[in-house]
């Protein structure tokens, strides 16, 4: 077997999922132990209510609100589209729910690989898009950092790297393979360092906006 | 505990320029006292720049500096310089510099000039964040820091020491009575014993007295026992709106303890927006314990009564009307069907502004801005829409419920000469209450 391969999906990969692991832990207890703040002040429709209207907000922020979507439609779009189409190919690509198949013991039915092909390939038509999006703004543009340009390069760099595997395009399969499983552990690394963490956190902050703003009986 | 002699010892100074130890006091007690909800916020952000696309400032200016979020940028980094779970490996890798007196100063005009607090900005985060609960936590490091707008600081601490946020003014107290012996209007003060205890504008003081014998007309129409107290008159917050934090409590405590000496089971505020978020949604957590009485706003009440029917106005069939939702009152309190019912009782056909409830523009004038001098020129750019959306309506009048509100489209009126004053919705119900033997349509 290819040393390289075998390295990347071996002991690289271990390490790579010990690092996601313990650092994703790491900063979610490390923001969970700050100072809490109870609100004392009562709820306008009750604690429940508000439980209940904040928790929809979780679901209800993916769509835009009708007000502000002639300025933010076209962000929304391309955020949530290659969101949705990258989490297709990861979740529903045969070798995919292998590998998956092989960590957590379960396994589910995959699209044909045809589709996840034209699928991983608007995913990268999106993610230049959005990149072009961030550069070509002068608000992202003066807002990003090393960690946007360092996340986006290592997303694209795993679905350009699956791409080629799947064609067998440039070099030989297990070459091709091997650059692919490091990309993969290279994001696993460097995923609770960075924004790619906003997979954990967007769902609690979701819910907490909507939570604050419903306690009130204000917009959310 | 005597709040008072804490806040005067360690209160900043208005300086109009940081200087390094307060810049990393302020800082580095920002960062520590730095709550697990503020964290969350700020760890959060993906940098889309959303929050830009709905801020009436970017969308007037299309200056970036104007993005929400940017606004609390030096404070992002504060954070996860010395608090963020990841602090040390940022220090030891120099990954996040310290922010310096200067840029700290330059942030003063993003965090307060061009940010009304107004909390549209929170409905768009595709993450969440509460951009504007940030601001105001921000603004809370940067009083610290001695770097409050002077003017804001002056009004906040005039009103913490003196109850009277204009230095220069006669104490509210005396504008009040006279008001009342001008206008010839009951204003019970000081009474032992009241079912309600109402705070009253300063502004309107100021301003609007008319808005003071609408209160007391109202009121006394009602029939019931009510109070001024001259310990806790005003319902505005100018502290809260500076950042100064323990100055905001003590006028809070000074509310809810005579509140309870005079037996009050609610505490009515007045048209003030911030005034009420200050009480209603701060109150407990700044008094320390759960608020020994209802807060309600003015026109919650009156909604109220209304619908027990102890309220009855007379119809002003035709007219028509646009309402303004005060940001504090409705996006960010709550308060957004009240007034509808109010208008609707009176027979006023309302009119709505394009984005209306929990997604209006500000009037420009929130978070302070209104008294921020140096801000006047931003502040009309960005209410401009504003006014736009009120011409589109095609309504007769402009109602609203915050003096300040009132005060910044009133501004607007003299600036650009306007052909649109705004109405208080109080002052209306004034107008329309039916008296004996008067039967509504």
């Amino acid at each position: 077997m290819d040393p390289l391969l075998s390295f990347v999906r071996g002991q690289m990969l271990e390490v790579a999922i010990a690092v996601f692991c313990f650092g994703v832990l790491w900063r979610l207890v490390g923001v969970t132990l700050l100072r809490h703040v109870r609100s004392l002040s009562p709820a306008r429709y009750g604690r429940v209510r508000a439980v209940v209207e904040g928790s929809f907000v979780a679901g209800t922020r993916s769509w835009p609100h009708k007000a502000f979507i002639r300025r933010t439609g076209y962000g929304e779009a391309l955020g949530y589209g290659y969101h949705l189409a990258l989490f297709i190919v990861i979740l529903l690509f045969a070798p995919h729910i292998t590998f998956l198949k092989s960590l957590i013991g379960l396994s589910w039915p995959a699209l044909p690989s045809s589709l996840i092909n034209i699928i991983a390939v608007l995913t990268l038509a999106l993610l230049i898009a959005v990149l072009v999006r961030r550069i070509s703004k002068p608000v992202t543009r003066m807002l990003s950092n090393f960690d946007d340009y360092f996340s986006w390069l290592l997303v694209t760099a795993t679905v350009v790297t699956g791409l080629m595997a799947t064609a067998h395009l440039g070099a030989p399969y297990h070459q091709l393979l091997a650059w692919h499983i490091l990309s993969v552990d290279a994001l696993l690394i460097w995923f609770p360092f960075g924004k790619l963490m906003h997979a954990f956190y967007i769902f609690p902050s979701r819910v907490i906006n909507g939570y604050t703003l419903a306690r009130k009986g204000g917009a959310a | 505990m005597n709040t008072t002699d804490v806040a005067v010892a360690r209160g900043p100074t208005p300086a109009a320029h940081a200087k390094p130890d307060s810049v990393r006091d302020a800082m580095g007690s920002f960062a520590r006292e730095f709550g697990a909800l503020a964290a969350l916020r700020l760890e959060s952000c993906i940098h889309c720049g959303m929050c830009a696309e709905v801020c009436h400032f970017y969308i007037a200016t299309d200056d970036p500096r104007y993005t929400p979020v940017w606004k609390v940028e030096p404070f992002k980094q504060a954070y996860k310089r010395e608090s963020g779970p990841f602090a040390p490996f940022f220090r030891w890798f120099a990954l996040k510099r310290k922010i310096t007196p200067e840029e700290l100063e330059e942030w003063q005009h993003l965090l307060y000039d061009s940010c009304n607090l107004c909390g549209r900005c929170s409905l768009m985060c595709p993450m969440g964040i509460d951009v504007a609960g940030l601001v105001k936590e921000a603004r809370e490091g940067m009083f610290e820091a001695g770097l409050a707008p002077y003017e804001l600081y002056q009004r906040a601490q005039s009103q913490y020491q003196t109850g009277t946020p204009d230095p220069d003014a006669t104490p509210c107290i005396e504008q009040l009575r006279a008001i009342g012996a001008e206008h010839g209007v009951n204003i019970p003060l000081d009474h032992d014993h009241a079912e309600l205890m109402l705070c009253v504008s300063g502004i309107d003081i100021e301003r609007y007295p008319k808005q003071i014998v609408a209160l007391s007309q109202v009121m006394d129409h009602l029939g019931v026992s009510w109070t001024f107290r001259s310990e806790a008159l005003l319902a505005e917050n100018y502290p809260y709106l500076a950042g100064a934090r323990r100055w905001e409590a003590d006028i809070v405590t000074r509310l809810a303890m005579e509140a309870e000496a005079c037996g009050a089971h609610t505490v009515i505020v007045p048209e003030c927006g911030h005034g009420y978020a200050a009480l209603r949604w701060e109150g407990a957590e700044l008094y320390g314990k759960p608020l020994p009485f209802k807060v309600l706003d003015i026109a919650e009440y009156l909604a109220e009564q209304l619908r027990d029917d102890k309220l009855r106005l007379t119809r002003a069939d035709g007219a028509t009307a646009t309402f303004h939702d005060p940001c504090e009152l409705g996006r960010k309190g709550g308060v957004m069907e009240a007034p509808r019912e109010l208008l609707s009782a009176m027979g006023i056909e309302l009119k709505e502004l394009e984005n209306n409830r929990g997604f209006t523009f500000c009037c420009g004038g929130g978070g302070g801005v209104m008294f921020i001098e140096r801000a006047n020129a931003l502040r009309y750019r960005a209410m401009e829409a504003k006014l736009r959306e009120v011409d589109a309506t095609g309504a007769d009048q402009l109602v609203t419920t915050c003096a300040g509100c009132r005060y910044s489209f009133d501004d607007a009126r003299a600036h650009f000469n306007w052909d649109k004053s705004p109405y208080s919705l109080l002052e209306l119900v004034a107008q329309h209450l039916e008296h004996k033997g008067e039967a509504g349509a």
